[in-house]
């Protein structure tokens, strides 16, 4: 594989026989194994080195093309230059993306050079087999993990433009997801799940992952139905974070420049949510294990306040949209023909002091949701509305019991104004950060 | 006559391929001969290379203008190598002799296997003439036939005009082409040894309307493999018309009133119902995990006795069409239930191997980044006997589901569907539009409940994301009638 430099070099000299004078390229390249276990026997094992460009290139009418390839030798980068600038006779007229005016500047703390030694695949099937074993041991109704891996990757990543930007950062993580399935006589079965990522495979939280799926596999083992009606309802940190990434149009500029989005321009200073919520993209936040310092135009990222005390406080941008909208690139872009954005990494956290706090501890028929599933069928993100499967308990007086076979609906923007507590104890996720949040009044179907 | 040479491990280095580079033809036999020599060698029970070649591109139009045009390049190649019931899978972009050997080694020694000694003998393996689907069927000339990147703009941009003509409260249209050419070969170590070309395309609008707080959003999209005309011979007016249709009756819509109903389901797209609830839990990946509640019910009944299922690759130019799959087997037909009775799975090379389902031609991948697994092809419902009109007859209060959205199924079989566009049914008449509605059930609930099919089979374009990535396929059924299901709403 040609390094960035070598890469670098590549293009400049294919686009001086192209006769192409401005161009960037971001690109990527992965070098990962990972494995699955079936009852103490490995069942695949996979492992890749791939990498990829995009390459934008700007003709003398200043329209822009733009291709992608895996093929990074000479041939390959000098066939994608070429395909660009074919592209860009046809490219859009308006609104043409440029280079970003940060894509030079300083980045503080770089990441660099972040790559962690891999550990051995044997020592990845290893564990994996071990940590399968202990949670099949955890209950004896827990039959089956059908879904696990553990993996290990090292990603590099690089921006450089004919302005003569260049970056480069690469860093390794480990991962580990545990789903188990529970087989009882007389009853369905039920499964759980949890999800790790860290830094390294020494540093991955493999025992905090064991545990959680085992604890929310047995806690599901009884269960019953929900009368359908309006709820109080507490969502869990990954919950919440699912429901703002599936509406992430709201803060997203370019969704609202293409009227894609229930925002739109003039929406910012509106209070779209109660005072007591604030939310951020802080793809810089020390907890984010997949943190990215720079995005694909060359921008360093940062951390954005969206939502503040309730009231709408920023979008996130590319270059293009920051341009358009009067505001600065944010770091949250991906190039192609069409640049997009999208968030790094939400932090929620409550807004406002709340005049009355609320515990699980002493609640009565509350229902607390831990995952929220099939977003990709039951969000309409233009409509606002919502409709989905989830899985979680009924709260009553301290206790709880797994609910079985139910939906959660609504529209976003009630459920945002509905917001009566945000707890202040945050969790990490792999997504975000998030504390537990309340909301009154959602409508839940069940029998 | 003498047999020729033997190929001895320590002369490897030595050796000189030069395969084709932008083309998979029989120069690519030696060197894939000699690497699969090399893995058996090793001692792996069988190696198999997957090679790929992709020509992408995809072209966006939002109102009246061309806002995207993205071509991708890319070439990488698999090696899976199987040893016991385990198996390794190493992908990686690099076609020369030397990046595949690389990627070969990598996977025989993650299963403990090492490359033979310098003195041993390498045996190559004698692979079949080249089975080459590509040119014997005449589509090396595919790419080049297919519509340019002026046409592209050209079609897409008539088609939101006719939107703006055909559609009222209009915040935003939107038309979406992509063009997906695959070269394809296929080595393994007993002797396969094939090659094809896929051309897959879509084309489709999506149109968002909205009238204060009142919105509306509506797509649709058709798509072929092996049709260079497709976009040339796209009826983008009918299009047009149909979804500005239902965007006007949805914009206004109620929310459903959660509940359990009797629903017709509309026929074409209508059968990812049964694509999500039954044809996932016929493929043998699920076997293997143990997450399908039909693990052991071949021959069983376990559907309605009216329902009869199929799953094949053979439909001229439908989505999920293909002339082999990508392990090198001929597609077939499957009979998948037959009036109730589950009559076979769907299974890929690794499948059949560890559950002893017999191959089906359905090992399907996304692309070179992933093992091939056990994949639906054109999978739907087979007509039945009764006509709309019964369909509708039998339902008092229920609901039609005429535009399905997407949906998913768990590991437990639960499953949900949104609906796009749906409609209250009174005394077997159509009625108001209704919004924000959810199917959920189980599979093996719902199967015995899909109890009439109309005799209006239609098939629609889909993309199913599954293990092994993301692939196109079909869906598909008459109207069908489900007893009773659970409608999440408000």
């Amino acid at each position: 594989m040609p390094t960035i430099q070598e890469i670098a070099s590549f293009a400049e000299t294919s686009a001086r026989d192209l006769g192409v004078k401005k161009y960037d390229i971001y690109g990527s390249s992965v070098d990962d194994n990972s494995v699955q276990v079936d009852h103490g026997e490995p069942k695949q094992v996979k492992a890749s080195n791939r990498c990829g460009v995009i390459v934008r290139v700007w003709n003398a009418d200043e329209t822009i093309g733009v291709t992608s390839t895996t093929d990074v030798d000479p041939q390959g980068i000098q066939l994608a230059l070429k395909t660009a600038y074919e592209a860009s006779q046809f490219g859009p007229k308006e609104h043409i993306p440029d280079f970003s005016p940060q894509a030079q500047a300083p980045i503080p703390n770089p990441l660099g050079d972040a790559l962690a030694p891999q550990a051995p695949v044997s020592k990845l099937i290893e564990t994996l087999i071990e940590t399968e074993k202990r949670l099949l041991d955890a209950h004896p109704a827990i039959a089956g993990v059908p879904y696990n891996g553990l993996s290990q990757r090292d990603v590099e990543r690089f921006y450089l433009n004919s302005d003569g930007a260049l970056r480069h950062e690469a860093c390794s993580y480990a991962s580990i997801y545990l789903y188990s399935k529970t087989e009882q006589d007389g009853k369905k079965p039920r499964s759980a799940g949890a999800y790790r990522v860290h830094r390294s495979l020494d540093q991955l939280d493999i025992e905090g992952c064991l545990k959680e799926a085992a604890e929310k596999t047995i806690s599901h083992l009884d269960y019953q139905k929900v009368k359908t009606g309006k709820y109080r309802v507490v969502f869990a940190p990954e919950a919440f974070l699912s429901l703002i990434g599936a509406f992430s149009n709201l803060f997203n500029a370019q969704s609202i420049l293409d009227k894609q989005s229930l925002s739109t321009p003039d929406s910012l200073g509106e209070a779209i949510a109660s005072p007591l919520l604030s939310v951020a993209d802080d793809a810089r936040h020390p907890e984010n294990v997949a943190v990215e310092t720079f995005d694909g135009e060359g921008t360093p990222t940062r951390r954005v306040p969206l939502i503040t005390e309730g009231v709408l406080t920023s979008f996130i941008h590319s270059a293009g949209t920051a341009k358009r909208l009067n505001a600065q690139p944010t770091g949250n872009a991906s190039i192609g023909a069409k640049v997009s954005v999208g968030a790094n990494f939400y932090h929620v956290s409550a807004g406002k002091a709340a005049s009355q706090s609320y515990s699980l501890d002493g609640a009565e028929n509350v229902i607390l949701i831990d995952d929220l599933s099939a977003l990709h069928a039951g969000v309409n993100s233009l409509q606002g509305s919502f409709s989905l499967p989830f899985d979680g308990w009924l709260v009553n007086g301290g206790d709880r019991i797994s609910i079985d076979s139910a939906t959660i609906a609504g529209d976003i923007r009630d459920l945002l104004k509905s917001i009566i507590y945000v707890e202040s104890e945050a969790e990490v996720t792999p997504g975000g950060i998030s504390p537990r949040v309340w909301v009154d009044n959602l409508s839940v179907t069940g029998e | 006559m003498p047999p020729s040479a033997l190929l001895i491990s320590q002369e490897l280095p030595k050796l000189n391929y030069s395969a084709t580079r932008d083309r998979f033809d029989d120069t690519w036999r030696d060197p894939l001969s000699t690497l699969l020599g090399i893995g058996r060698a090793a001692g792996a029970d069988l190696v198999e290379f997957f090679l790929e070649r992709v020509n992408y591109i995809s072209c966006l139009a939002e109102d009246d203008a061309i806002t995207s045009i993205s071509p991708r390049l890319s070439t990488g190649a698999g090696v899976r190598v199987f040893r016991g019931k385990g198996d390794c899978y190493v992908s990686t972009n690099d076609l020369s002799f030397k990046g595949l050997k690389v990627a070969l080694e990598k996977a025989l020694s993650i299963l403990g296997l090492t490359l033979p000694a310098p003195h041993a003998f390498i045996p190559e393996t004698n692979l079949e003439l080249l089975r080459d689907y590509a040119t014997v069927r005449g589509k090396d000339s595919w790419l080049a036939d297919s519509s340019p990147i002026s046409e592209m703009g050209d079609v897409l941009l008539r088609s939101t005009t006719e939107l703006e003509k055909q559609a009222s409260h209009i915040q935003s249209r939107r038309a979406v082409y992509f063009r997906d050419w695959q070269e394809v070969l296929v080595a393994a170590s007993d002797g396969t040894f094939a090659r094809d070309i896929r051309l897959t395309q879509s084309v489709g609008c999506n149109l968002l309307c909205a009238d204060g707080d009142h919105r509306s959003s509506i797509g649709k999209r058709v798509g072929s493999t092996g049709d260079p005309n497709f976009l040339r011979s796209w009826n983008y007016e009918d299009t047009a018309a149909d979804i500005s249709e239902s965007a006007g009756k949805m914009l206004y819509a109620d929310y459903v009133e959660s509940g359990s109903y009797p629903i017709i389901m509309a026929n074409q797209f209508g059968g990812v119902i049964f694509h999500e609830a039954c044809g996932h839990l016929l493929e043998t990946t699920q076997i293997e995990r143990k997450t399908t509640p039909f693990i052991d019910k071949k021959g069983e009944k376990i559907a309605h006795e009216n329902l009869t299922a199929w799953d094949e690759g053979l439909s001229s130019n439908e989505f999920g069409t293909i002339d082999m799959d990508d392990e090198g087997m001929p597609a077939q037909r499957t009979l998948l239930i037959e009036n109730g009775i589950l009559k076979n799975f769907l299974s890929d090379r690794a499948g059949s191997m560890r559950t002893g389902h017999p191959r089906t031609g359905s090992g399907r991948r996304q692309s070179y980044a992933y093992a091939a697994a056990s994949r639906m092809r054109n999978t739907y419902i087979a007509p039945g006997d009764y006509s709309l009109d019964d369909l509708f007859a039998s339902v008092d209060k229920g609901i039609y589901c005429k535009k399905m959205g997407g949906g998913s199924v768990g590991p437990t079989g639960e499953f949900n569907f949104g609906v796009d566009e749906a409609y209250l049914i009174e005394n077997g008449k159509v009625t108001k539009p209704l919004k924000g509605a959810i199917l959920i059930g189980e599979a093996k609930e719902i199967m015995n409940k899909i109890s009439m099919s109309s005799q209006d089979l239609g098939l629609a374009a889909g993309f199913c994301g599954s293990v092994s990535g993301s692939i196109y396929v079909t869906v598909g059924q008459p109207h069908v009638k489900v007893d009773a299901i659970t409608v999440g709403g408000r």
